[in-house]
């Protein structure tokens, strides 16, 4: 019952979410200096019939609340306006661009979790000198811009080793520099959660009895306390997937990647405000939506949570 | 969570490696500032004189980290860029504490009103990735040095925002708020001398802690060529520029990522150390 209204509230949260984003692209649009018509036609000329003509077409005619309610109806559409530069529609390009986003968001959280379990595990509760290690490969891929390491890779790499190619193509040569790249930032964020829960873990008294029915150090650390240690983790996916979409801004920037990062940043740089709206509005989906279901997930995966509080 | 058998000078050994760190990083730190505030001292030569005779040199005694593809002293460059990477994480962190400590405060003060709409607001925002959030307004404001600081700065007032409001709680329903009130003193006049010193210092930790995240995020605009406009020696867009030339010479890249990371490094650690010594008297959220 409870928990049905938690989830109804999350809910009416994330829509109230997606109508904020919405409204804040619509202010970013109007809020900049200089004339959409002028941006789409170009500054030499147009006759002053086109320019009534596209501001017709473009409803900037009507008042500014009009204004707002239609682009907001058109975003819950799915319709995005067009690109200033491109002359196309914003959904169709982001539609282009957003499967190899995707494919590299999707490779590096792989990457990032397999090397986190495997340095938790490894680490944790071990001798001092171990945990140090793992102390300071945290500090370090947390500190890190991605960017410079990125730029790193790309130079030894690529320029140094012609291990992969310079411009990232489609093949999966491609992809290991940028993955590697955007995966390392979040090595050390997950480590530190799953190994401070697997620390926890493993003073409880399940472990002991698994220990005392003989189960091998192995078996304790990846079937009981990594098992623990994955709930916490879950917490961290609204912080992962910011820390993906801003990374991958500038990760396809330094590859030379095709991209929703890339398209952003050309965007930003052109002032092209239609893309940019667009693409804050789907990442303010994107992110509202995946921590909507982690909330489910977790509730599922920890059945005390939300039991207890409230 | 130490083991009973954990030997004495082992846990000394562990302490003096910790003291070096943390020295090093204020040591860092201390330079950093030294070269916001007086580049020259450091280095004497001049950021931006072009010596096209020397451009694209590997590190030498002359110029210890090479020089750009301009022939300009890429370690002169960085300290004098120090003002500016420096400078936008300050004023970024200045802006977002100023911002979210004003709305927490009102937030938790001002009634249930103010207090669901600032919430509200707060929770919005913060559905956003942050440097998604300062992309957009740097995309609103365009590029620029001072715009990167505002960008940076508003992305992070919901951060702190909802930071203060959960101190400001804690503070408002302490026993010495209670009994200015049983006093008879007026309520502006006890968040101004109670509530705001009581509620600050974990704050002012947190914007510390902070202060590393900054940094980097300026530097990534920097980077996307959104913040400082050439010829100005910031570091991630001295990063930026130096990727043309990545296959002839690394220098010009590496040495001031290197330098951004460190800065962020230091800050972390000397973040953390404060957190450590403050630890007991703070809350949960600052971690």
């Amino acid at each position: 019952m409870t928990t049905a209204r938690r989830l109804l509230g999350r809910l009416v949260l994330a829509l109230l979410v997606v109508l904020g984003a919405a409204t804040v692209a619509f202010a970013a649009i109007h809020l900049t200096p200089g004339d959409p018509v002028r941006a789409i036609l170009g500054t030499s000329g147009p006759s002053q019939q086109l320019i009534d003509q596209v501001r017709a077409e473009l409803n900037l005619d009507k008042p500014l609340t009009v204004q707002y309610g239609l682009y907001v109806r058109n975003v819950l559409t799915g319709d995005f306006g067009e690109s200033y530069q491109l002359q196309q529609p914003v959904v169709r390009l982001i539609g282009e661009q957003i499967g190899a986003s995707v494919q590299l968001a999707l490779s590096a959280l792989a990457l990032a979790l397999l090397v986190s379990v495997v340095l938790a595990v490894a680490t944790a509760g071990r001798r001092p000198a171990l945990r140090r290690i793992s102390g300071v490969v945290e500090l370090l891929t947390i500190s890190t811009p991605n960017f410079w390491v990125a730029v790193l890779l790309l130079t030894v790499f690529s320029f140094k080793l012609h291990w992969f190619p310079v411009i990232a193509g489609h093949g999966v040569s491609g992809l290991v520099l940028p993955a590697v790249a955007l995966a390392l930032g979040m090595v050390g964020m997950f480590t530190q959660v799953l190994r401070e829960g697997m620390e926890r873990a493993l003073g409880e008294p399940f472990v002991l009895s698994s220990r005392a029915r003989g189960s091998s150090e192995t078996t304790v650390r990846v079937r009981h306390a990594l098992r623990h240690a994955v709930v916490p983790l879950v917490t961290l996916s609204g912080w992962t997937v910011g820390a993906l979409l801003s990374g991958a801004v500038v990760i396809e920037m330094v590859f030379n990647r095709p991209g929703i990062g890339r398209t952003l940043a050309t965007a930003i740089a052109n002032k092209d405000l239609p893309v940019v709206s667009g693409v804050v509005v789907i990442a303010a989906v994107v992110f509202t939506v995946v921590n909507f279901l982690v909330d489910v997930l977790y509730r599922v995966m920890d059945p005390r949570v939300g039991r207890f509080s409230r | 969570m130490t083991g009973l058998l954990t030997v004495p000078s082992r846990v000394t050994g562990a302490t003096r490696r910790l003291h070096v760190g943390l020295s090093l990083a204020w040591l860092f730190i201390g330079l950093l500032v030294l070269a916001a505030l007086v580049p020259d001292l450091l280095a004497p030569q001049p950021p931006d004189a072009v010596d096209p005779a020397i451009a694209l040199s590997t590190p030498s005694w002359d110029h210890v980290f090479g020089t750009d593809e301009l022939g300009r002293d890429v370690y002169s460059r960085i300290v004098h860029g120090a003002r500016f990477s420096l400078g936008i994480g300050l004023g970024s962190t200045a802006i977002a504490l100023a911002l979210g400590v004003l709305l927490g405060v009102v937030s938790a003060t001002a009634g249930r009103v103010a207090d669901s709409v600032i919430t509200w607001f707060t929770n919005v925002f913060l559905a956003f990735p942050g440097l998604l959030l300062a992309l957009l307004v740097v995309a609103i404001l365009g590029p620029g040095t001072l715009n990167v600081i505002i960008a940076i700065g508003l992305s992070s007032v919901p951060g702190f925002t909802r930071l203060t409001r959960g101190q400001a709680l804690v503070v408002r329903d302490s026993g010495y708020v209670r009994a200015a009130i049983t006093l008879g003193q007026r309520k502006p006049a006890i968040y101004l001398r109670h509530l705001l010193p009581n509620a600050l210092p974990p704050l002012l930790l947190f914007a510390t802690l902070y202060l590393g995240a900054a940094i980097v995020a300026g530097s990534a605009l920097s980077f996307l060529g959104l913040g400082p406009q050439a010829p100005t020696p910031e570091w991630g867009s001295m990063l930026a520029d130096g990727q043309d030339f990545l296959d002839v010479v690394w220098h010009i890249t590496v040495i001031p990522g290197l330098v951004v990371t460190l800065a962020v490094i230091s800050f972390t650690v000397a973040g953390r150390d404060l957190r450590r010594r403050f630890e007991g008297r703070l809350p949960d959220a600052v971690r």
